[in-house]
């Protein structure tokens, strides 16, 4: 009997317990919103602090005639969105970026492979590729139009010229910092050569390299608006020939729409980054929250 | 203990042959040159029989972990001579050393491809070794969402993954509360009587080092030497707390007593 009403008061407490707490579901539902309202609010406030400041600039009177406040600039921003030019200005550069980044990781990439592992090669160019990397972009574009003429072409050359050798140097120091536990751990294990290369100094250079992209890509997107500003082509609408026209023209409010939209593209490509570095270090349990 | 000898090794070769047996020949190792050198090991000369399961025991920066390096190939002697017969030889470290971007399984299965199994193979022992190390459902997690005793579990399954006949172990319970360690010592023995490993199990436990060897070998401190060796004639099952290994640990803690008063501690 005793047995009994403890089950009877067991049951009971259970049913009064799952009263109060909420469902597994609920919860990860409430847990995702939290997260995604924390990740929120501080760029809303951000973006209508430097609004305010804005419109308070423009309401002071600096530079009346020219300064546009953020109200004009954001319908020109909105009508520009319903043209195909913006677009089609938008797909162009995309398309430069996609290829000349890519171009670059492959070749960053086998450059680094190669400097980090061929001993003579890092003494002989190691310190070369940090030199290419100090280097401001804009300074090859005479170079690079003498070279290619004012052509597609130009602009990659100089894209890849700046961000290869961060994505190099992001592949060596991964390579570089490989935990020797781990290297002994895989020359044990009887891990050689490429073997070694693929299942162990890869993997664990993964880090670091996400971060050589990340800044390779920053210098990639800076040469780029350099070179489309440099070398105007006639006929292919980019980022770069718009804003170049709004200059010609001295069209201000254009030009600070197209100068937000560049803005924009950045912080979107930082952010699938920062994506991708959070997943690894979640994989990798470097983070608090697992 | 059927699940220990399936894992598909051949039998045993018998103990005649010196196939799986470790021996050191005067070995020596300096490191640096000049003045600054440091000799870490001095003239030690050791036999390990095949299938057995010795203990290196001293006091830290005796050398015991170069031994290993020395016997694992990771370094060459100065002088003297290493030979592992043609066996294979594993390495478990103080720290699990567990690839943090691969699940458990993944690290063992990681071991066994390292070492040309096939695919199907792969999976069937990696699920077998995990087993055995008693983590059969945590195959999918990765290596931080494990305790330190899982990973080093982990770490034990990866080694047995190499079919080796020699397994070198430097101190691998070291950084895991003595709970654990209790239940891994357990664990170290039923795999060990389920295959002919031959053992070099480096830690400064004394305890330890009598719960788990058949032998275990006193090293001196700067340089490293062998000084005593005690032979462990205790049945197994073995309790570290019972009392014939508190009496044997309590010898070998003297003779390591006198051997560091003598250089002063």
């Amino acid at each position: 009997m005793a047995v009994n009403n403890r089950a009877k008061y067991e049951e009971k407490l259970a049913w009064l317990e799952s009263l109060e707490a909420p469902s597994p579901e609920e919860l990860r539902g409430r847990r995702l919103a939290t997260r995604a309202w924390a990740g929120t609010w501080p760029v809303l406030l951000a973006i209508a602090i430097v609004l305010a400041v804005w419109e308070l600039i423009h309401l002071s009177g600096w530079k009346k005639d020219i300064f546009p406040g953020p109200g004009a600039t954001l319908a020109n921003l909105w009508d520009q969105l319903h043209t195909g030019l913006l677009w089609h200005a938008i797909a162009t550069t995309a398309e430069r970026a996609v290829i000349g980044f890519g171009l670059a990781v492959l070749i960053g990439g086998v450059i680094g492979a190669l400097v980090s592992r061929i001993r003579p090669l890092r003494a002989a160019v190691g310190s070369l590729i940090t030199g290419l990397q100090t280097m401001p972009s804009i300074a090859w574009f005479p170079f690079a139009i003498i070279l290619f003429g004012i052509s597609t072409t130009a602009i990659l050359f100089v894209i890849i010229l700046g961000a290869a050798p961060s994505i190099a140097n992001g592949l060596i120091a991964g390579v570089d910092y490989t935990p020797p536990l781990l290297l002994k751990a895989g020359t044990m294990m009887g891990l050689r050569r490429l073997a070694l290369w693929r299942y162990l100094i890869l993997p664990a250079s993964l880090p670091a390299f996400v971060a050589g992209l990340k800044q390779g890509w920053a210098f990639a997107w800076r040469s780029l608006m350099a070179g489309e500003l440099l070398v105007v082509i006639a006929n292919q609408p980019s980022l770069g020939v718009l804003l170049s026209t709004d200059q010609d023209q001295s069209d201000m409010v254009s030009a600070t729409a197209i100068i937000i939209v560049i803005l924009i593209l950045g912080i979107i490509v930082d952010q699938l980054f920062g994506l991708a570095d959070r997943g690894i270090r979640r994989r990798w349990g470097l983070t608090s929250t697992s | 203990m059927n699940r220990v000898t399936v894992t598909g090794r051949r039998a045993a070769p018998p103990a005649e042959k010196v196939k799986g047996a470790v021996r050191l020949t005067g070995v020596s190792k300096v490191f640096g040159r000049g003045s600054s050198a440091v000799r870490a090991l001095d003239q030690v000369s050791l036999e390990v029989a095949p299938g057995e399961f010795s203990c290196l025991i001293g006091a830290s920066g005796c050398g015991k972990s170069t031994l290993l390096s020395l016997v694992a190939g990771l370094e060459q002697p100065t002088a003297g001579e290493v030979s592992t017969a043609s066996s294979r030889v594993a390495f478990m470290f103080q720290e699990p050393a567990l690839f943090p971007w691969l699940t458990a399984a993944g690290n063992v299965e990681l071991a066994l491809r390292a070492r040309g199994a096939g695919k199907a193979e792969r999976r069937r022992r990696t699920a077998e070794l995990l087993e055995t190390v008693h983590l059969g459902g945590f195959g999918g997690k990765r290596p931080h969402q494990l305790s330190g005793g899982m990973r080093q579990r982990v770490a034990l399954a990866r080694a047995l993954a190499q079919d080796a006949d020699v397994l070198l172990m430097d101190e691998p319970f070291g950084a895991l509360d003595a709970m654990t360690r209790d239940v891994l010592h357990d664990e170290l023995d039923r795999i060990c009587a389920g295959r002919r490993l031959t053992v070099l199990f480096v830690t400064h436990n004394v305890r330890e080092a009598v719960r788990l060897g058949d032998r275990v070998v006193v090293l001196s401190s700067r340089p490293g030497r062998v000084i005593a060796e005690f032979d462990v004639p205790i049945e197994r099952p073995r309790r570290i707390d019972s009392a014939p290994v508190a009496e044997l640990a309590a010898r070998v803690t003297d003779r390591l007593r006198e051997e560091m008063s003598r250089d002063g501690g």
